[in-house]
């Protein structure tokens, strides 16, 4: 029986010949990733348990970009940060991105691709959900807790249950007014908050191939709001570009074999679809963005492992080009990377920050800032009856700081339409 | 461990998501520090919007003023509980309050994972739902053994799924004391 690339990976990384969904197995991990929301404790569990001689079970294997809370004046916030840093340093740790030093990257999942730790065929466990983000290079990535980050942090090992996957294919060319955050987000509506828990979500088709690596990490990405342990798309040429711009390491590609066995299979022609949000409180709360259209907004927001990507922005600048924003609008790049790249990259013979400035926008520094709500003193974070269009990742009750907002999901070009309007517009107002 | 565990249910609805479980914003205090680590108590539940905290009526703090336990020892849950982050600080804060088991319909992987390898709480599947036949401040009493639990309140028992592949780590109450048992940490 064949196998899908997320069992030849699981197989490698246990030292089997093949693997069965629903057979739990010891995998060697590739790399450990943590931040300072997960990181202190984490680092707390492997102290108390593996005693004061505790060794780290490969120093090069661990890599922390703090990037939660970072411009913020709360001291608990700042110390955990400080935890990070005492522990780099006592361990001698060279994968460590410190905050306020040339180092400092911002959002993990984005730092992870840019600084080639995202290789084809690897193991890739992280302390925060949106490691199945790494999935887009063809790799198993995942997230776990405190404790199981511990004891992968002593051992290098953890134990996993082979998923069953369920198989997503876009046939078709992309339409200018739709991103990848298009098409997951119509996944979400049509498979739910938990349609594919403890599975393996493997995109494929020609509108996924098509897409550059940001894009397909936004699709992996949102793997997790589906309840999914990992989503993956194989890798292919436009991997192999990437990641030999970053990294000599070796890598093995897999692929799924013809006769491989899935728990469901989706097949969806791009042309067929529209723009899409997902409306307050869930990220499964599908609708058209016509149907919500007019809907009057407090505030627009870009950013994000998901979001904040520069073909997001790249995306925005479409739209944002020679108009103004009518309701504040905040630009988040997820990395000090992108960041720069907003100085860099041009469209129509201007800097992507020229025409956000002009626009109007408010640009802050690199983190998860309001993503997630974080410290009261987080820059874009939801407050009272906020009503928010954002292009992250969730909107659950609260995510975004206050728990009375509304929060609408949507992609970049959506959000930048909806920020020139003051309302949820449609970006086929603007391109088509 | 026991095989009983009985106490107060506070009943919930479908998809409790972590930042309803704790507030990314409390996720700052330390987990390890005795006193620090209360804060997880107190904030536990803290974003479950107020119309459905503590059901079928809502509107039922599952923590009172300042304290930082629950007087409910027992969770009762739709599907999906514990989606969204891989905050460890969820089922921490559960424990912290006092919860010794959930009972939901079904879960998100890694709360699951983090209830079963951390040993915070023990997280049982009903085979049918329960929100309906469980009240807020009910007692119930779930038995091991026997795999069921029964709502003294009103007098019926309702099956549990097996705990399955994890029970053994239950049973040593981690991840790293079911490891050590069984010699894989040298």
């Amino acid at each position: 029986m064949g196998m899908t690339i997320t069992e030849k990976i699981m197989a490698k990384a246990s030292g089997k010949v093949a693997v069965t969904p629903g057979e739990n197995v010891w995998l060697n991990v590739d790399i450990l990733m943590t931040h300072d929301v997960c990181g202190p404790p984490t680092i707390g569990i492997w102290k108390k348990e593996f005693g004061d001689q505790a060794k780290i079970w490969d120093n090069n294997k661990v890599v922390i970009f703090p990037d939660h809370y970072i411009f913020t004046k709360n001291e608990h916030a700042n110390r955990n940060v400080a935890i990070l840093r005492d522990f780099a340093k006592e361990h001698d740790l060279p994968n460590y991105y410190d905050v306020g030093s040339y180092r400092y990257k911002g959002v993990c999942h984005v730092a992870l691709a840019e600084e080639g730790y995202n290789m084809p065929g690897t193991v890739l466990f992280g302390t925060d959900s949106h490691t199945c983000s790494s999935g887009a290079f063809g790799m198993f990535s995942t997230g776990v807790g405190n404790t199981d980050a511990a004891f992968i942090l002593g051992t290098g090992k953890i134990w996993e249950k082979v998923p069953e996957s369920m198989k997503f294919t876009f046939d078709g060319q992309l339409p200018v007014y739709l991103t990848a955050k298009d098409l997951i987000l119509t996944i979400l509506g049509d498979i739910t908050t938990d349609g594919a828990t403890y599975r393996a979500m493997e995109f494929t088709g020609d509108a996924v191939f098509a897409l550059n690596m940001d894009e397909r990490m936004t699709l992996t990405n949102m793997a997790i709001e589906a309840g999914g342990m990992n989503g993956i798309i194989a890798a292919d040429e436009v991997t192999e570009a990437y990641v030999k711009e970053r990294s000599g390491k070796p890598y093995e590609i897999f692929n799924s074999d013809g006769d491989a066995v899935y728990f469901a299979e989706y097949r969806y022609n791009v042309n067929e679809l529209d723009p899409v949000v997902a409306k307050p409180h869930s990220p499964d709360n599908r609708d058209t963005v016509r149907n919500v259209q007019g809907t009057k907004l407090t505030k627009c927001y870009l950013g994000s492992c998901t979001g904040g990507k520069l073909s997001d922005f790249e995306y925005a600048a479409r739209i944002l080009d020679g108009r103004k924003v009518s309701v504040k609008t905040h630009i988040v790049p997820a990395t000090t990377y992108v960041n720069e790249q907003l100085d860099k990259r041009t469209y129509n013979g201007k800097t992507l920050r020229t025409i956000f400035q002009d626009a109007g926008c408010i640009i802050e520094q690199s983190s998860c800032a309001a993503c997630l709500g974080g410290p009261i003193d987080t820059v874009g974070r939801a407050v009272d009856r906020d009503v928010i269009i954002s292009s992250t990742n969730r909107n659950f009750p609260g995510r975004m700081g206050s728990k009375q907002a509304d929060v609408y999901l949507a992609s970049p070009l959506t959000v930048a339409a909806s920020a020139v309007k003051g309302v949820i517009t449609d970006p086929r107002e603007f391109i088509s | 461990m026991n095989t009983i565990i009985q106490g107060k249910a506070y009943v919930l609805g479908d998809n409790i998501d972590t930042d309803q479980i704790i507030p990314a914003e409390h996720l700052v205090y330390s987990l390890s520090d005795p006193e620090e680590s209360k804060k997880y108590g107190h904030f536990a539940l803290s974003s479950v919007p107020t119309e459905q905290a503590g059901l079928p009526n809502g509107r039922i703090p599952f923590i009172n003023g300042e304290n930082t336990e629950s007087e409910y020892n027992i969770i009762i849950g739709g599907s999906n509980f514990g989606c969204g982050s891989s905050r460890e600080h969820a089922p921490f804060a559960l424990m912290k309050a006092g919860v010794k088991a959930i009972v939901a319909e079904s879960y998100a992987r890694i709360f699951y994972r983090n209830s079963v390898d951390g040993g915070f709480v023990v997280p049982f599947e009903s085979v049918n739902g329960l929100k309906k036949s469980i009240k807020t401040g009910d007692e119930v009493e779930i038995d091991l053994a026997k795999n069921q639990i029964t709502n003294k309140t009103e007098g019926a028992t309702y099956k549990l799924k097996p705990l399955g592949d994890v029970m053994p780590i239950i049973e040593q109450g981690g991840l790293f004391e079911y490891a050590r048992k069984t010699n894989m940490l040298g």
